[in-house]
């Protein structure tokens, strides 16, 4: 009997109606997560990348096939599913501490439970001197650390990142993608994430799966050999990153024709 | 994970010379304006411009007498409390009265688009007739006196907190929705743990709006025929001819009306320390 994958996307497609419009945003996607796998989705503005994780985040419906998470249809948002976006989505009312209990709070667990949780997490993220600030007294990366901590903190088996360094300065954006591997390998959390950069697909993932637009759609899928930690900076790498940029620009090339 | 971010640095303190000028100077510059009016209605009077309108000090002496009396010792004297008390006492009534409802309309109207095609052409409609407007039916409907006056307060405060409410509650950020459900708070319980206090700042600035305009109108208010209160005193001061009396109640509701702002600034401040707009 084959294993059960955490997540099954089947022929998933969106079509939005605009102003009268029909508007194919994502056709025929097919994708197949085992638990603890660190899948980067990349490809053009359009390529339907962010359609597929809000349809895996149940954010939205797919119009055709099916999303299964467990071998069970997807249906609305949950905590095992839990989403990191580009622009943090902090609660600004809430403090650092409030905001990482907010979803064990909600869940109706313990208080002291609840408390434990979050200040084991602000340990993890290394803001203990932080707790009692609100989002708008902390840098970008602190933010994203709070949003990150926050859907762990909510027991999250998935986790999906839709650009989620994409606004932070270079080093952060690097300090942060080793903390993220860091706590991906100490966890064995299963990780979607959309990017737009080569390189941070090839550093974090173990699969990269290309999309492509006109309509979004999955192109093709590349499993990264390299062993880690990885070296963005040695030969190996850019053979991979040159082998994937090709890929990448066949594709285009090829719709541009 | 040792980065710091900037609001959080602190400069080394400064000296304690300069850290009172710092406290001072914006108060002395909010001072320039109203003393050069002052003193360009003491020299206008002075210099014999106006017969009908008392000098700063004239007024000056009568307010004392308004206040504690001992001056001139007539039917105004020492009353000021009074009419204060009267005044507050419709001014925060109505307010209230009218927070009490346009909060949860606003909330109703903002929320659910049954209630909002129901009330919004409806409030839409109402909203550009004025207070003034209002004075004769008012007076009708609720008589000569105080309820007449309550109402009319009540009217002018209710439109910004109805509007304001209803802006706040539609734009609540369409992420924050998004992030609450999936931490697993969903439907209803959102309306507490998101609607409310993300629509808080804009439901404040209403009710700051809403207070200003409830001293704003207590003269048309107290056009009604009330015994006491700050308007009935101004609306006195007109039939008798006297000119400085309508002038110290001008200015008892100016400052009334600017300490109440302020209160309610410094409960903005406290209560929304988290959001960047309110701070100071």
């Amino acid at each position: 009997m084959a294993e059960i994958p955490i997540l099954d996307i089947q022929g998933v497609g969106k079509t939005y109606i605009l102003n009268d419009s029909r508007i194919e945003a994502l056709r025929d996607a097919n994708l197949t997560v085992r638990k603890g796998e660190f899948i980067c989705l990349i490809g053009a503005s359009g390529c339907g990348k962010s359609t597929l994780l809000r349809i895996v985040a149940g954010f939205e419906k797919p119009s055709a096939g099916q999303a299964l998470m467990w071998g069970k249809p997807i249906d609305g948002p949950a905590p095992d599913r839990g989403m990191v976006f580009q622009d943090y989505g902090l609660f600004p009312w809430l403090t650092v501490r409030e905001n990482i209990g907010f979803g064990p709070a909600s869940r109706g667990r313990p208080k002291a439970e609840v408390r434990d949780t979050v200040e084991r997490f602000i340990a993890l993220i290394g803001l203990a001197r932080f707790a009692d600030a609100y989002p708008h007294q902390l840098s970008g990366g602190m933010k994203q650390r709070v949003a990150i901590a926050r859907v762990l903190a909510n027991d999250a088996e998935v986790v999906l990142m839709d650009e989620p360094f994409g606004a932070l300065d270079a080093m952060t954006r690097e300090r942060l993608q080793d903390e993220l591997l860091e706590l991906w390998q100490r966890t064995g959390l299963t990780v979607l994430f959309v990017t737009h950069s080569i390189e941070e697909a090839i550093f974090l993932s173990d699969r990269v799966v290309v999309m492509e637009p006109g309509p979004g759609r999955i192109a093709s899928a590349h499993q990264v050999e390299l062993p880690r930690p990885r070296d963005v900076a040695s030969p190996e790498f850019n053979e991979v990153r040159r082998e994937l940029g090709a890929r990448l620009h066949s594709h285009h090339a090829k719709k541009a024709a | 994970m040792s980065d710091v971010s900037l609001s959080q640095v602190t400069a080394a303190p400064p000296l304690p010379a300069l850290r009172l000028w710092r406290r001072v100077r914006p108060v002395l510059l909010s001072l320039i304006v109203p003393l050069l009016l002052l003193f360009g209605w003491h020299w206008a009077v002075a210099a014999g411009m106006t017969r009908l309108i008392p000098s700063p000090a004239e007024v000056a002496e009568y307010m004392v007498d308004f206040a504690v009396g001992g001056i001139w010792d007539d039917a105004f004297s020492a009353t000021l409390h009074i009419h204060l008390l009267a005044s507050a006492s419709r001014v925060y009534g109505g307010f209230i009265l009218a927070a009490l409802v346009a909060v949860p309309l606003g909330i109703l109207i903002g929320r659910v688009p049954l209630v909002r095609q129901l009330m919004d052409p409806f409030l839409q409609l109402m909203r550009p007739i004025p207070v003034t407007a209002w004075l004769p039916l008012s007076m009708i409907l609720f008589g000569l006196g105080t309820q007449s006056a309550f109402f009319l307060v009540f009217l002018g405060a209710f439109y910004p907190i109805l509007l304001n409410t209803i802006l706040g509650v539609k734009n609540v950020e369409p992420r924050l929705f998004e992030a609450a459900a999936m931490l697993g708070c969903r439907g209803n319980a959102q309306f507490f743990k998101v609607v409310l206090p993300a629509s808080l700042p804009s439901i404040f600035t209403g009710l700051r709006l809403g207070l200003g305009l409830a001293w704003f109108v207590i003269v048309v208010g107290e056009m009604t025929g009330v015994p006491q209160g700050l308007g009935a005193v101004i609306m006195d001061g007109r039939t008798l001819s006297r000119t400085e009396l309508v002038i110290c109640g001008m200015i008892v509701i100016g400052i009334a009306g600017f300490l109440s702002d302020r209160a309610v600034v410094m409960l903005m401040n406290r209560l929304l320390r988290w959001s960047p707009m309110h701070r100071g």
